[in-house]
Protein backbone atom coordinates (compact mmCIF):
# COMPACT_ATOMS: atom_id res chain seq x y z
CA UNK A 1 0.00 0.00 0.00
CA UNK A 2 1.76 3.40 -1.14
CA UNK A 3 -1.18 5.38 0.49
CA UNK A 4 0.85 8.33 3.19
CA UNK A 5 -2.10 8.01 5.86
CA UNK A 6 -2.05 11.47 8.10
CA UNK A 7 -2.89 9.22 11.27
CA UNK A 8 -2.17 5.84 11.80
CA UNK A 9 -3.74 3.69 15.14
CA UNK A 10 -2.68 0.53 16.45
CA UNK A 11 -5.08 -0.81 18.80
CA UNK A 12 -9.02 -0.79 18.24
CA UNK A 13 -10.30 -0.30 22.11
CA UNK A 14 -11.80 2.56 23.48
CA UNK A 15 -8.64 4.81 23.45
CA UNK A 16 -7.76 3.67 19.50
CA UNK A 17 -11.49 4.35 18.71
CA UNK A 18 -11.87 7.90 20.39
CA UNK A 19 -8.65 9.05 19.01
CA UNK A 20 -9.78 7.91 15.44
CA UNK A 21 -12.99 9.72 16.09
CA UNK A 22 -11.29 12.56 16.52
CA UNK A 23 -8.29 12.43 13.83
CA UNK A 24 -11.67 11.23 11.32
CA UNK A 25 -13.43 14.22 12.31
CA UNK A 26 -10.17 16.72 12.06
CA UNK A 27 -10.86 15.66 8.31
CA UNK A 28 -7.52 13.46 9.00
CA UNK A 29 -7.24 10.50 6.46
CA UNK A 30 -7.23 8.08 9.62
CA UNK A 31 -6.86 4.29 9.75
CA UNK A 32 -7.05 1.85 12.42
CA UNK A 33 -4.92 -1.32 12.67
CA UNK A 34 -6.25 -4.17 15.10
CA UNK A 35 -4.71 -7.90 15.38
CA UNK A 36 -8.49 -8.73 16.75
CA UNK A 37 -11.47 -7.31 16.59
CA UNK A 38 -12.78 -3.66 17.61
CA UNK A 39 -12.86 -3.18 21.24
CA UNK A 40 -10.48 -4.37 22.76
CA UNK A 41 -10.56 -5.73 26.63
CA UNK A 42 -13.51 -3.50 27.21
CA UNK A 43 -15.74 -6.10 25.35
CA UNK A 44 -14.70 -8.34 28.22
CA UNK A 45 -16.56 -6.69 30.68
CA UNK A 46 -20.13 -7.89 31.59
CA UNK A 47 -21.36 -3.94 32.90
CA UNK A 48 -20.07 -0.81 33.24
CA UNK A 49 -21.86 1.71 35.54
CA UNK A 50 -18.86 4.57 35.78
CA UNK A 51 -18.69 5.60 32.36
CA UNK A 52 -20.02 9.24 32.05
CA UNK A 53 -23.41 9.53 30.14
CA UNK A 54 -25.25 6.04 30.52
CA UNK A 55 -27.63 6.11 33.15
CA UNK A 56 -28.07 2.32 33.51
CA UNK A 57 -24.83 0.08 33.58
CA UNK A 58 -24.06 -0.79 29.76
CA UNK A 59 -22.54 -3.60 28.84
CA UNK A 60 -18.59 -3.51 27.49
CA UNK A 61 -19.62 -5.20 24.17
CA UNK A 62 -22.38 -2.76 23.43
CA UNK A 63 -19.79 0.48 24.16
CA UNK A 64 -17.43 -0.98 22.11
CA UNK A 65 -20.08 -1.50 19.39
CA UNK A 66 -21.37 1.71 19.71
CA UNK A 67 -18.09 3.31 19.70
CA UNK A 68 -16.56 1.68 16.62
CA UNK A 69 -19.85 2.57 14.68
CA UNK A 70 -19.60 5.89 16.00
CA UNK A 71 -15.73 5.92 14.77
CA UNK A 72 -16.63 4.56 11.22
CA UNK A 73 -18.76 7.73 10.21
CA UNK A 74 -16.03 9.80 10.05
CA UNK A 75 -14.47 7.47 7.71
CA UNK A 76 -11.49 5.99 9.27
CA UNK A 77 -10.28 2.50 7.49
CA UNK A 78 -10.11 -0.34 9.44
CA UNK A 79 -7.63 -3.26 8.85
CA UNK A 80 -7.61 -6.54 10.53
CA UNK A 81 -3.94 -7.88 10.47
CA UNK A 82 -1.45 -8.30 13.02
CA UNK A 83 1.32 -5.80 13.69
CA UNK A 84 4.83 -6.98 13.49
CA UNK A 85 7.36 -4.40 13.63
CA UNK A 86 7.39 -0.39 13.63
CA UNK A 87 10.01 1.64 10.83
CA UNK A 88 9.67 5.01 13.16
CA UNK A 89 13.05 6.61 11.66
CA UNK A 90 12.15 8.47 9.08
CA UNK A 91 8.92 11.06 9.04
CA UNK A 92 6.89 8.40 7.54
CA UNK A 93 6.48 6.17 10.47
CA UNK A 94 6.09 2.54 9.08
CA UNK A 95 4.12 0.19 10.51
CA UNK A 96 4.75 -3.87 8.96
CA UNK A 97 1.65 -6.17 9.77
CA UNK A 98 1.11 -9.52 8.23
CA UNK A 99 -0.64 -8.65 5.42
CA UNK A 100 1.56 -5.91 4.48
CA UNK A 101 2.92 -2.48 5.20
CA UNK A 102 0.65 1.05 6.53
CA UNK A 103 2.38 4.10 6.18
CA UNK A 104 1.81 7.55 7.76
CA UNK A 105 2.67 10.90 9.18
CA UNK A 106 1.98 10.23 12.92
CA UNK A 107 0.89 6.91 14.81
CA UNK A 108 -0.98 6.13 17.58
CA UNK A 109 -0.12 3.47 19.69
CA UNK A 110 -3.47 1.78 21.56
CA UNK A 111 -1.95 -1.19 21.71
CA UNK A 112 -3.89 -1.97 25.28
CA UNK A 113 -2.81 -4.74 28.35
CA UNK A 114 -3.17 -8.10 28.29
CA UNK A 115 -3.85 -10.09 31.08
CA UNK A 116 -0.83 -11.64 33.26
CA UNK A 117 -1.14 -15.75 33.70
CA UNK A 118 -0.28 -17.49 37.02
CA UNK A 119 2.87 -19.11 35.73
CA UNK A 120 2.37 -22.51 37.46
CA UNK A 121 2.03 -26.22 36.12
CA UNK A 122 -1.89 -26.93 34.81
CA UNK A 123 -2.56 -23.97 33.49
CA UNK A 124 -1.74 -23.70 30.01
CA UNK A 125 -2.89 -27.39 30.12
CA UNK A 126 -6.66 -26.84 31.44
CA UNK A 127 -7.17 -23.34 29.33
CA UNK A 128 -10.76 -23.76 28.01
CA UNK A 129 -10.89 -27.30 30.25
CA UNK A 130 -11.56 -25.53 33.74
CA UNK A 131 -9.27 -22.34 33.45
CA UNK A 132 -10.66 -19.06 31.91
CA UNK A 133 -9.10 -15.03 32.04
CA UNK A 134 -12.66 -14.20 30.76
CA UNK A 135 -16.09 -14.47 33.75
CA UNK A 136 -18.35 -13.01 31.42
CA UNK A 137 -17.84 -15.36 28.24
CA UNK A 138 -17.47 -18.61 30.18
CA UNK A 139 -19.09 -17.85 33.33
CA UNK A 140 -22.38 -19.46 32.63
CA UNK A 141 -20.72 -22.87 32.07
CA UNK A 142 -20.04 -23.29 35.93
CA UNK A 143 -24.03 -23.41 37.07
CA UNK A 144 -24.41 -24.96 39.95
CA UNK A 145 -20.18 -25.30 40.37
CA UNK A 146 -17.39 -24.33 42.86
CA UNK A 147 -15.14 -22.10 41.08
CA UNK A 148 -12.36 -19.84 42.52
CA UNK A 149 -10.86 -16.10 41.48
CA UNK A 150 -7.36 -15.13 41.61
CA UNK A 151 -6.40 -11.67 42.50
CA UNK A 152 -7.05 -8.58 44.70
CA UNK A 153 -7.66 -6.18 42.31
CA UNK A 154 -10.71 -4.43 41.15
CA UNK A 155 -11.25 -6.89 38.07
CA UNK A 156 -10.75 -10.12 40.82
CA UNK A 157 -13.37 -8.43 42.71
CA UNK A 158 -15.93 -7.64 39.83
CA UNK A 159 -15.93 -10.68 38.07
CA UNK A 160 -15.79 -12.61 41.35
CA UNK A 161 -19.20 -10.70 42.18
CA UNK A 162 -20.47 -11.37 38.07
CA UNK A 163 -19.64 -15.50 38.82
CA UNK A 164 -22.04 -15.60 41.85
CA UNK A 165 -24.83 -15.39 39.17
CA UNK A 166 -24.02 -19.03 38.03
CA UNK A 167 -21.78 -20.77 40.68
CA UNK A 168 -22.68 -22.26 43.97
CA UNK A 169 -19.36 -20.91 45.73
CA UNK A 170 -16.80 -18.18 44.40
CA UNK A 171 -13.51 -18.61 46.41
CA UNK A 172 -11.66 -15.16 46.31
CA UNK A 173 -7.97 -16.67 46.59
CA UNK A 174 -5.55 -13.51 47.40
CA UNK A 175 -1.94 -12.90 48.42
CA UNK A 176 -2.47 -10.70 50.83
CA UNK A 177 -5.17 -9.62 53.84
CA UNK A 178 -6.57 -6.61 51.77
CA UNK A 179 -7.87 -6.08 48.72
CA UNK A 180 -6.58 -3.16 46.29
CA UNK A 181 -10.65 -3.09 44.70
CA UNK A 182 -12.56 0.16 44.87
CA UNK A 183 -14.39 -0.18 48.18
CA UNK A 184 -18.09 -0.11 46.71
CA UNK A 185 -16.71 -3.30 45.10
CA UNK A 186 -15.04 -4.33 48.34
CA UNK A 187 -18.37 -3.60 49.97
CA UNK A 188 -20.43 -5.96 47.72
CA UNK A 189 -18.30 -8.48 48.11
CA UNK A 190 -18.32 -8.97 52.11
CA UNK A 191 -22.32 -8.51 51.58
CA UNK A 192 -22.38 -11.38 49.14
CA UNK A 193 -23.12 -15.10 50.73
CA UNK A 194 -21.78 -16.87 47.73
CA UNK A 195 -18.25 -15.55 48.04
CA UNK A 196 -15.38 -16.64 50.83
CA UNK A 197 -12.37 -14.84 50.49
CA UNK A 198 -9.05 -16.97 51.64
CA UNK A 199 -6.40 -14.93 52.41
CA UNK A 200 -2.55 -15.17 52.24
CA UNK A 201 -3.05 -17.68 49.75
CA UNK A 202 -1.36 -18.56 46.25
CA UNK A 203 -1.82 -20.92 44.32
CA UNK A 204 0.92 -23.29 43.28
CA UNK A 205 -0.75 -25.72 40.50
CA UNK A 206 -3.90 -26.53 38.48
CA UNK A 207 -4.68 -29.55 39.14
CA UNK A 208 -6.99 -32.59 37.25
CA UNK A 209 -7.05 -35.04 34.37
CA UNK A 210 -9.33 -34.13 31.68
CA UNK A 211 -9.91 -30.68 33.41
CA UNK A 212 -9.69 -28.55 36.41
CA UNK A 213 -10.51 -30.58 39.64
CA UNK A 214 -8.74 -28.28 42.00
CA UNK A 215 -5.91 -26.44 42.55
CA UNK A 216 -2.91 -26.54 45.46
CA UNK A 217 -2.58 -23.24 47.45
CA UNK A 218 0.47 -21.84 49.53
CA UNK A 219 -0.21 -20.35 52.71
CA UNK A 220 2.04 -16.85 52.44
CA UNK A 221 3.21 -16.77 55.93
CA UNK A 222 4.43 -20.11 56.84
CA UNK A 223 4.75 -21.69 53.05
CA UNK A 224 2.34 -24.42 53.87
CA UNK A 225 -0.01 -26.17 51.30
CA UNK A 226 -3.43 -27.57 50.99
CA UNK A 227 -6.06 -28.80 48.09
CA UNK A 228 -9.03 -27.22 47.50
CA UNK A 229 -11.33 -29.11 44.69
CA UNK A 230 -12.73 -26.81 42.31
CA UNK A 231 -14.66 -26.78 38.76
CA UNK A 232 -12.99 -23.41 37.66
CA UNK A 233 -9.90 -21.29 38.17
CA UNK A 234 -10.69 -17.62 37.28
CA UNK A 235 -7.44 -16.17 36.51
CA UNK A 236 -7.24 -11.89 37.36
CA UNK A 237 -3.85 -11.16 38.58
CA UNK A 238 -3.01 -7.66 36.71
CA UNK A 239 -1.98 -6.99 33.59
CA UNK A 240 0.58 -6.45 31.48
CA UNK A 241 1.42 -3.96 28.61
CA UNK A 242 0.94 -4.91 24.89
CA UNK A 243 4.01 -3.38 22.85
CA UNK A 244 5.34 -4.10 19.12
CA UNK A 245 8.24 -2.18 20.57
CA UNK A 246 11.58 -4.01 20.28
CA UNK A 247 13.66 -2.11 18.11
CA UNK A 248 11.33 0.42 17.36
CA UNK A 249 13.55 3.15 19.38
CA UNK A 250 9.86 4.20 22.02
CA UNK A 251 10.85 4.54 25.70
CA UNK A 252 9.16 2.79 27.97
CA UNK A 253 9.45 1.75 31.87
CA UNK A 254 10.85 -0.93 32.91
CA UNK A 255 7.79 -2.74 32.99
CA UNK A 256 7.17 -1.91 29.31
CA UNK A 257 4.43 1.14 29.34
CA UNK A 258 5.50 3.70 26.99
CA UNK A 259 6.44 7.39 28.58
CA UNK A 260 4.93 10.51 27.00
CA UNK A 261 4.05 14.02 27.64
CA UNK A 262 1.03 15.52 28.51
CA UNK A 263 0.09 15.60 24.70
CA UNK A 264 0.74 11.50 24.55
CA UNK A 265 3.41 12.47 22.81
CA UNK A 266 6.74 9.49 23.23
CA UNK A 267 9.97 10.07 22.71
CA UNK A 268 9.70 9.82 18.87
CA UNK A 269 8.36 12.73 17.33
CA UNK A 270 4.82 12.28 15.54
CA UNK A 271 4.62 8.78 17.63
CA UNK A 272 1.77 8.94 20.70
CA UNK A 273 0.64 6.44 23.30
CA UNK A 274 -2.94 6.52 24.85
CA UNK A 275 -4.68 4.05 26.75
CA UNK A 276 -3.30 1.16 29.24
CA UNK A 277 -0.24 0.69 27.31
CA UNK A 278 0.59 4.55 28.44
CA UNK A 279 2.37 4.69 32.19
CA UNK A 280 0.07 6.48 34.07
CA UNK A 281 -1.63 6.02 37.26
CA UNK A 282 -5.15 5.31 36.50
CA UNK A 283 -6.41 2.90 33.35
CA UNK A 284 -10.07 3.64 32.97
CA UNK A 285 -11.88 3.90 29.58
CA UNK A 286 -12.91 7.36 30.60
CA UNK A 287 -9.28 7.85 31.11
CA UNK A 288 -8.54 5.55 27.53
CA UNK A 289 -10.90 8.18 25.70
CA UNK A 290 -9.66 11.13 26.83
CA UNK A 291 -5.60 10.06 25.93
CA UNK A 292 -7.03 9.47 22.53
CA UNK A 293 -8.82 12.51 21.78
CA UNK A 294 -5.91 14.27 23.16
CA UNK A 295 -3.43 12.39 21.08
CA UNK A 296 -5.52 12.96 18.00
CA UNK A 297 -5.94 16.95 18.32
CA UNK A 298 -1.97 16.89 19.05
CA UNK A 299 -1.32 14.86 16.21
CA UNK A 300 -3.54 17.17 13.88
CA UNK A 301 -1.58 20.74 15.61
CA UNK A 302 2.29 17.99 14.49
CA UNK A 303 0.98 17.78 10.75
CA UNK A 304 0.01 21.18 9.99
CA UNK A 305 3.26 21.95 11.29
CA UNK A 306 5.22 19.63 9.23
CA UNK A 307 3.21 21.17 6.26
CA UNK B 1 -20.69 -19.49 4.16
CA UNK B 2 -21.40 -20.30 7.64
CA UNK B 3 -23.78 -23.40 8.27
CA UNK B 4 -26.16 -22.37 11.35
CA UNK B 5 -25.99 -26.19 13.47
CA UNK B 6 -28.39 -27.23 15.63
CA UNK B 7 -28.56 -30.82 18.03
CA UNK B 8 -30.53 -32.69 15.68
CA UNK B 9 -28.60 -31.84 12.58
CA UNK B 10 -25.38 -32.01 13.64
CA UNK B 11 -24.86 -36.04 13.10
CA UNK B 12 -25.45 -35.14 9.33
CA UNK B 13 -23.94 -31.47 9.36
CA UNK B 14 -20.41 -32.31 10.97
CA UNK B 15 -20.26 -35.65 11.47
CA UNK B 16 -21.16 -37.28 8.08
CA UNK B 17 -19.50 -34.59 6.56
CA UNK B 18 -17.23 -35.60 3.52
CA UNK B 19 -15.02 -32.03 4.25
CA UNK B 20 -13.37 -31.64 7.55
CA UNK B 21 -15.62 -29.18 9.86
CA UNK B 22 -14.55 -26.45 12.04
CA UNK B 23 -17.39 -25.99 14.86
CA UNK B 24 -17.32 -22.65 16.40
CA UNK B 25 -19.23 -23.00 19.74
CA UNK B 26 -20.66 -19.62 20.74
CA UNK B 27 -23.34 -17.01 22.19
CA UNK B 28 -23.97 -13.87 21.43
CA UNK B 29 -23.18 -11.85 24.94
CA UNK B 30 -19.93 -13.07 24.20
CA UNK B 31 -17.08 -10.48 23.38
CA UNK B 32 -14.27 -12.44 22.08
CA UNK B 33 -16.89 -14.49 19.89
CA UNK B 34 -18.49 -11.55 18.21
CA UNK B 35 -14.49 -10.72 17.44
CA UNK B 36 -14.06 -14.53 16.04
CA UNK B 37 -17.24 -13.94 13.83
CA UNK B 38 -16.05 -11.68 10.62
CA UNK B 39 -12.45 -14.12 10.89
CA UNK B 40 -14.56 -17.39 10.10
CA UNK B 41 -16.73 -15.77 7.74
CA UNK B 42 -13.28 -14.65 5.63
CA UNK B 43 -12.13 -18.43 6.61
CA UNK B 44 -15.29 -19.82 5.14
CA UNK B 45 -15.33 -18.24 1.55
CA UNK B 46 -11.42 -18.76 1.15
CA UNK B 47 -11.06 -22.25 2.48
CA UNK B 48 -14.49 -23.28 -0.08
CA UNK B 49 -14.32 -26.55 -1.13
CA UNK B 50 -11.73 -27.51 1.92
CA UNK B 51 -13.28 -26.70 5.07
CA UNK B 52 -16.79 -26.80 6.25
CA UNK B 53 -17.32 -23.59 9.09
CA UNK B 54 -20.50 -24.49 11.09
CA UNK B 55 -21.51 -22.84 14.69
CA UNK B 56 -23.07 -23.93 17.47
CA UNK B 57 -25.05 -21.47 19.43
CA UNK B 58 -24.27 -23.05 22.91
CA UNK B 59 -27.60 -21.40 24.62
CA UNK B 60 -29.39 -22.62 22.02
CA UNK B 61 -28.06 -25.76 22.07
CA UNK B 62 -26.90 -26.72 25.55
CA UNK B 63 -26.69 -30.17 25.17
CA UNK B 64 -24.03 -30.20 22.58
CA UNK B 65 -22.04 -28.00 24.40
CA UNK B 66 -22.32 -30.10 27.30
CA UNK B 67 -21.70 -33.81 25.33
CA UNK B 68 -18.54 -31.60 24.10
CA UNK B 69 -17.71 -30.78 27.49
CA UNK B 70 -17.13 -26.83 26.57
CA UNK B 71 -15.93 -24.78 29.53
CA UNK B 72 -14.59 -22.01 27.45
CA UNK B 73 -16.22 -19.84 24.27
CA UNK B 74 -15.40 -19.32 21.79
CA UNK B 75 -14.18 -23.14 21.47
CA UNK B 76 -13.30 -24.30 18.03
CA UNK B 77 -13.22 -27.93 17.43
CA UNK B 78 -12.29 -29.35 14.24
CA UNK B 79 -13.93 -32.99 12.96
CA UNK B 80 -12.52 -35.26 10.29
CA UNK B 81 -14.73 -38.06 9.86
CA UNK B 82 -17.12 -38.11 12.45
CA UNK B 83 -14.33 -37.63 15.08
CA UNK B 84 -12.75 -34.62 17.07
CA UNK B 85 -9.92 -33.92 16.13
CA UNK B 86 -8.65 -30.63 17.19
CA UNK B 87 -9.60 -28.13 19.66
CA UNK B 88 -8.92 -24.37 19.89
CA UNK B 89 -9.59 -21.89 22.99
CA UNK B 90 -10.23 -18.32 22.56
CA UNK B 91 -9.90 -15.50 20.31
CA UNK B 92 -7.64 -16.22 17.19
CA UNK B 93 -6.19 -13.95 14.22
CA UNK B 94 -7.17 -15.40 10.90
CA UNK B 95 -2.91 -16.49 10.14
CA UNK B 96 -2.98 -18.36 13.72
CA UNK B 97 -5.85 -20.27 12.85
CA UNK B 98 -5.20 -20.84 9.11
CA UNK B 99 -1.66 -22.23 10.20
CA UNK B 100 -3.19 -24.47 13.15
CA UNK B 101 -6.40 -25.72 10.65
CA UNK B 102 -3.22 -26.30 7.85
CA UNK B 103 -2.93 -29.88 8.88
CA UNK B 104 -6.23 -31.00 8.99
CA UNK B 105 -7.20 -29.75 5.39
Amino acid sequence: MDTVLDVLIIGGGPAGLAAGLYAGRAMLDTAIVEGKGPGGQVILTHEIENYPGFVEPISGAELAANMAAQTSRFNVATFNSPVERLELQGNIKEVITQQGTLKARTLIIATGVVPKTLDVPGEQKFIGRGVSYCATCDGAFFRGKKVAVVGGGDTAVKEALFLTKFADLVYLIHRRDSLRAEPIQQKRLRENPKITPLWHKTVDEVRGELKVSGVTLRDTRDGRTEDLDLDGVFVFVGRQPVGPLVGSGILTDKEGYIITNENMETNIPGVYAVGDVRRKAWRQIVTAVSDGAIAALSAAEYIQDIN
Amino acid sequence: MITKVTTAEFQKEVLESDLPVLVDFWADWCGPCRMMAPVLEELASDLEGKLKVAKVNVDEEGNLAQQYEIMSIPTLMVFSGGQAVDQLVGFMPKGDLLNKLNKHI
